[in-house]
């Protein structure tokens, strides 16, 4: 109404505050749901602050400056739940950017024209979509150490003889990387095949009329034009990898067994927090922070040293 | 504890509390003083002792009462016993497993015939566990490993390390497979809630709700038979409290005294399920009668029962007994399997033990 | 030329043979365990303790029954508390992602590159970093044992956020903002009704990622509802992990995991092409 009319030449500037506007949603309920939060879990890392079992009140919070980062080094497992968490995270991962970049390869190459894709990634995909914490209880329930479990039936029918997986701690961490593998590698097929179509096929074109070999073709081409989109893989899965809990939370039932191989980070602070052990979640919460941020840069600079990351913004 | 969270109609009246968290709710404003609801001294003269002095707050109140007196017995496959022992009567039987020596010899001995002795590792937990003379925790808070729970560690390393066991974790498919036709375990500890509760059901080989009838016959069904074992012990039990704000207290009363206080309805949950009443003179009773255990080959357990029942004594619990129980055995388990390469110490468990239990109940410490 | 066609078609149909053999294994194998749910969950606990079976069991039904009836696990409740806690965060999540989006695409001011770089960063901090401040928050609040602690945050939703924004990169050119203003609309209501239908492929997939999200969302709720009535299913599953195991009926317990996936595998594979569409869409993943 009057907008259109009087502010024809100041027409932007008038507008701008409606982006304001628009804005408040989403700034008020990041600044109330997450920026405050994280700012009392940092604060609170510095207390000491818990809820002692036989009494019903809780104990501080007592500033304690330090010392809950120093339980949490000298009297936790801090640093073997991280590295667990790594291991159980670049298990399931190399197996996954591996298979994911062959089927994507495959399913974009029009040479190799395969068929009836649509069926293939519909199934590949489907995992990604299971409650993790479901998916943990059926293997779980699978992986029955009696004889006549599930799977147990099943080597005994084809001649093996039981085994006790889940009490193992490569059987666990097996486990582990499978779920996570079957979880995650159909969606980063998808992604890399996206990335892959919206390559400049005359480029290969070119190559190949050169003489280049389809394996020179696919490291020396393709893989270089897609890197904006592999380093996004990387980073999103190092961060969820990092975050990893339902399965292994599930799939031990919170214990970590066997002998703490299966407890990541975030479990450790779960426990904590479900034990009302308020100061030292928060001294986790920072560490997690921390060792989060750390990892995303170093992949992020890392791989990033040209102009491709200008396009990561545009591809991502 | 989360009361306040819930509007008056759906806020819970009674609860039910096991052993090992029991004291984590008797000094606790939750639950009500059972005189409060109408129970007298003189209605509760037939419990027996313990199950009264583990539920009294410091302030002296009652907090929880409980049909249930849960003496210790160790549960053995007759067949088995005839096999390797050349008989299967619960006093021979206990001849040769009445003190640990005799135990661990008789444990070679199933071990030579290819049966196990027990099927894992928290067997027998309970008996040295509920045995200790000194609590979990002291009055400075510190955590402390009694002797007799050394002992289990040393004695269950031994049975796996010779293969007396099937390393199988308590409650764990493997564990329950042990107690069925196709088990080759010897015996399992159990107390009285166990015959009914878990035993039963894992021996038959038809399920009930298959239509398999409980008679002799049906896989394990009458193969069994209980004796003392090598120590006398309880484990476990179960107390109703009564929440504090409740708005039915008659209600109430009337359940608790029906169940833990009346001798007629003590006998029949007892010769209903086998289970141990808290209930002195019906226990008596039925000891001294001609009481038989169809599922127990015709034994008479209560007899045994109601002897060590007379010993139980529960004043070394404390609030942090749940998950410290759970913790301790949860961390040795990974000393004792074979296949946790790393932890190859006492000291490296105990290390993860300590970790964990001061994870779970941060105002507690380790020992200096 | 035409022996160097033939040595190729000869080399390439190996290849395309080997891909197949290698597509179907992996295929399977991701089927594989699902196949051995079902199965399971249509034999009774007594068969399932036996040993496996690729032939399926009589006992669906009574399993089905068995569990609806569970008073420990309510899964009927759960299934209905997960869809009214999912409904309402994907609403949530993709109309103010959207709102934003749209904010940043539209409006010039002062900060709009800082907003739009600060988003993006958020993307990399992982939320449970601040699951201790957030249940402090949410006790203060009054809200725990509440669904808005779980709702209300999905407006601020920075990944669907990222989304909508390349989507009207691609398909929302300010033209057609300019014709509604110079047609007298108001701001809010050329949102509403003329940039909204537009988004709708938008909309549509990332409603169905911000659905399926917060139906397996486990940790934070995890910590915030405490009753029974008011539990979701990835709760009550943990719940039943947590129980002796000797004490559960096993066809139960793979009827309770087949409920919990099921409402989102029939979505999925109604709708499987259209999703797939989807992740390629934004190449982002939820």
């Amino acid at each position: 109404m009057a907008f259109g009319k009087a502010k024809r030449k100041s027409k932007m500037v008038s507008y701008a505050k409606w982006g304001y506007i628009f804005l408040i949603p989403f700034v008020a309920a990041f600044i109330v749901f997450q920026l405050y939060p994280l700012f009392t879990t940092f604060y609170y890392s510095f207390f000491e602050y818990f809820k002692p079992q036989v009494s019903d009140t809780f104990v501080g919070p007592n500033f304690v400056g330090l010392e809950n980062y120093k339980t949490l080094f000298t009297n936790s497992k801090i640093l073997v739940y991280l590295k667990n968490t790594v291991i159980m995270w670049i298990l399931g991962f190399i197996p996954q950017i591996i298979i994911s970049l062959l089927f994507a390869y495959w399913f974009t190459n029009n040479r190799l024209n395969l068929k009836r894709t649509g069926i293939f990634k519909s199934i590949i995909y489907m995992p990604n979509l299971i409650m993790a914490s479901a998916f943990a209880m059926l293997m779980f329930s699978l992986f029955s150490n009696s004889d006549t479990g599930p799977i147990n039936s099943i080597l005994t029918m084809m001649g093996f003889s039981p085994i006790r997986a889940l009490d193992t701690v490569g059987g666990t961490w097996g486990v582990v990387a499978l779920m996570n593998f079957m979880m995650w590698f159909g969606n980063t097929t998808i992604l890399l095949m996206a990335a892959m179509m919206g390559l400049n096929y005359s480029l290969i074109e070119a190559a190949e009329i050169d003489g280049a070999s389809q394996l020179q073709i696919f490291f020396k081409i393709t893989l270089p034009l897609i890197k904006p989109v592999l380093i996004y893989v990387l980073i999103t899965s190092l961060i969820g990898g990092l975050q990893m809990f339902d399965v292994p939370q599930i799939l031990t039932n919170g214990k970590g067994s066997p002998n703490n191989s299966a407890m990541t980070v975030i479990m450790y602070l779960n426990l904590n927090l479900t034990s009302r052990n308020y100061g030292v979640a928060g001294a986790i919460s920072v560490f997690m922070f921390v060792i989060c941020s750390v990892f995303s840069l170093i992949v992020y600079y890392f791989f990033s040293r040209n102009s491709a990351s200008s396009s990561l913004r545009k591809k991502v | 504890m989360n009361q306040e969270y819930i509007d008056a109609d759906e806020k819970i009246d009674i609860f039910l509390v096991e052993a090992d968290y029991a004291l984590k709710y008797v000094n606790r404003g939750v639950s009500a003083d059972v005189k409060d609801l109408g129970l007298t001294d003189d209605d509760m003269s037939q419990m027996y002792e313990y199950t009264k002095e583990v539920m009294t707050s410091t302030d002296g109140k009652i907090k929880g009462v409980s049909w249930q007196a849960t003496p210790g017995l160790f549960a053995y496959r007759r067949d088995i016993a005839k096999e390797v022992l050349g008989t299967d009567e619960p006093d021979k039987v206990q001849e040769v497993i009445s003190d640990w020596t005799k135990f661990d010899e008789t444990a070679a001995k199933m071990k030579d015939k290819g049966y196990f002795m027990l099927a894992g590792y928290d067997d027998s937990y309970r008996t040295f566990s509920n045995n200790v003379s000194s609590k979990w925790v002291d009055d400075s808070n510190a955590i402390v490993i009694d002797d007799a729970i050394k002992q289990w560690v040393d004695q269950t390393k031994t049975y796996t390390d010779k293969g007396y066991n099937n390393k199988a974790s308590l409650w764990s498919d493997e564990w329950a497979k042990e107690q069925s036709p196709e088990g080759k375990t010897f015996g399992f500890f159990y107390s009285t809630w166990g015959i009914d509760f878990t035993l039963l059901g894992n021996s038959l080989a038809t399920a009930e709700e298959d239509g398999g009838k409980l008679e002799k016959g049906n896989g394990l069904y009458g193969e069994w038979a209980v004796t003392y074992g090598p120590q006398s012990y309880f484990w476990g039990g179960t107390w109703i409290c009564a929440y504090s704000q409740t708005d039915n207290k008659e209600v109430i009363a009337k359940l608790m005294k029906r169940l833990t206080c009346d001798g007629e309805t003590a006998k029949k949950i007892t010769e209903g399920t086998q289970d141990f009443t808290n209930n002195v003179a019906a226990m008596e009773e039925l000891a001294n009668s001609d009481f038989q255990s169809a599922f127990l080959g015709g034994q008479n357990h209560l007899k045994l029962f109601a002897e060590v029942a007379k010993n139980i004594k529960m004043d070394k619990t404390t609030a942090y007994d749940q998950g410290l129980n759970e913790s301790f055995q949860g961390a040795m388990k990974d000393y004792f399997n074979p296949d946790s390469k790393d932890v190859d110490t006492y000291e490296k468990a105990l290390e993860n033990f300590y970790e964990k239990a001061l994870a779970k109940y941060p105002d507690l410490k380790k020992p200096a | 030329m035409k022996g160097h066609l033939v040595k190729e078609s000869m080399s390439l149909k190996l290849w395309r043979a080997v891909s197949y053999i290698v597509l179907i294994f992996f295929s399977l194998l991701c089927l594989f365990f699902f196949f051995m749910l079902i199965i399971n969950s249509t034999r009774s606990h007594y068969q399932i303790q036996q040993g496996f079976d690729f032939l399926p069991g009589s006992n669906f039904i009574s399993n089905f029954k068995k569990v609806l009836s569970e008073d420990q696990f309510p899964i009927g409740t759960g299934l209905l508390n997960s869809l009214i806690v999912s409904g309402f965060t994907s609403v949530l999540a993709i109309y103010f992602s959207a709102m934003t989006a749209y904010a940043i695409h539209v409006y010039n001011f002062k900060g709009k590159k800082f907003m739009f770089n600060f988003i993006l960063l958020i993307m990399t901090v992982p939320t449970q970093v601040s699951a201790l401040g957030f249940v402090d928050l949410v006790n203060k609040m009054g809200m725990r044992n509440t669904f808005y602690p779980l709702i209300i945050p999905a407006i601020a939703s920075p990944v669907v956020f990222f989304f909508m924004k390349q989507y009207m990169d691609s398909s929302l050119p300010l033209e057609i903002i300019e014709a509604a203003r110079i047609d007298g609309s108001g701001e809010f209501r050329t949102f509403n009704q003329i940039v909204m239908p537009i988004m709708k492929p938008a909309l549509a997939v990332q409603a169905i990622f911000t659905f399926v999200g917060a139906w397996n969302n486990y940790f934070l709720p995890s910590l915030i509802i405490q009753t029974k009535d008011k539990k979701t299913v990835p709760i009550l599953i943990a719940n039943l992990r947590s129980k002796d195991w000797a004490s559960l009926d096993v066809g139960e317990v793979y009827m309770m995991i087949t409920l919990a996936i099921l409402p989102v595998m029939i979505v999925y594979f109604s709708l499987s092409k259209f999703i797939i569409a989807g992740v390629a869409l934004g190449g982002v993943k939820e």
